[in-house]
């Protein structure tokens, strides 16, 4: 079996797996966002406001980023194996990448968590 | 003679015209799902620098909302939008394609122009809606 360090699951079909699981979430969580804001309007603070402030809200947000991270993760390792060669140029890009995911889930954490 | 080459013609024909090489709409759906991916990856970071702001304090609320009176914000979140969109939107067909349909040449080019179609109909709406 090929392994390699820089994916994200224990194996393709893992990773295969986790990248559609992934998707789903954000899928949903796109719909449901844009059709909030695009039904809402006028957007006013308090309407914002008080979407976020409810827990099932922060806990939707939170697992959207995790989701995020693990789809951007396995979607950055499919495109890099496939353009870049040279594997230092790769690795420091895929650390740049899975750390700038890591970086979106740090923000949002604290984002919802002052609401 | 390594492994590779055995049983290989030496005389095959070789296609290189570069200006007769089309990529099929296929081809163009998965490119662009990969770049649209890619974009979105930084975009993302726009995107949540904007909620931050929007959820910061009222003050910042009304700050965020006026960023959009400006052309380039509207036009870079227009952006995100239709990369957004296309993306979503590829891949569903990429999950329709798990269970086995629009595998075929017909319907598998027939389901990448409706991609196309639909993301250009959404790209549409969404600039419609930001300005």
């Amino acid at each position: 079996m090929v392994t390699n360090a820089a994916s994200f699951g224990r194996s393709g079909v893992h990773d295969f797996i986790l990248l559609r699981a992934s998707a789903v979430i954000l899928a949903c969580y796109t719909i449901f966002l844009v059709s909030f804001i695009a039904l809402s309007a006028p957007l006013t603070y308090e309407i914002w406001h008080g979407l976020f402030s409810a827990l099932p809200m922060k806990v939707f947000t939170l697992l959207t980023l995790i989701a995020l991270l693990i789809h951007a993760w396995i979607g950055s390792w499919q495109v890099l194996t496939d353009y870049v060669k040279n594997t230092a140029l790769r690795g420091v890009l895929q650390f740049t990448f899975v750390v700038t995911a890591f970086a979106y889930l740090a923000a949002g954490i604290v984002i919802v968590w002052g609401v | 003679m390594e492994l590779s080459e055995q049983n290989v013609k030496k005389q095959r024909p070789v296609h290189l015209d570069l200006q007769t090489i089309r990529f099929p709409a296929t081809a163009k759906v998965s490119i662009l799902h990969r770049v649209s991916g890619v974009i979105m990856l930084f975009a993302m970071g726009i995107l949540i620098w904007l909620l931050h702001g929007s959820l910061a304090s009222a003050e910042s609320f009304q700050g965020v909302q006026a960023l959009f009176d400006n052309f380039l914000v509207k036009f870079v979140v227009w952006g995100i939008l239709t990369a957004l969109g296309y993306h979503l939107l590829g891949g569903i067909r990429h999950l329709v394609m798990d269970t086995g349909r629009w595998e075929e040449l017909g319907s598998g080019n027939a389901s990448a122009k409706a991609v196309f179609v639909l993301a250009i109909a959404f790209s549409i709406v969404a600039g419609i809606w930001v300005w």
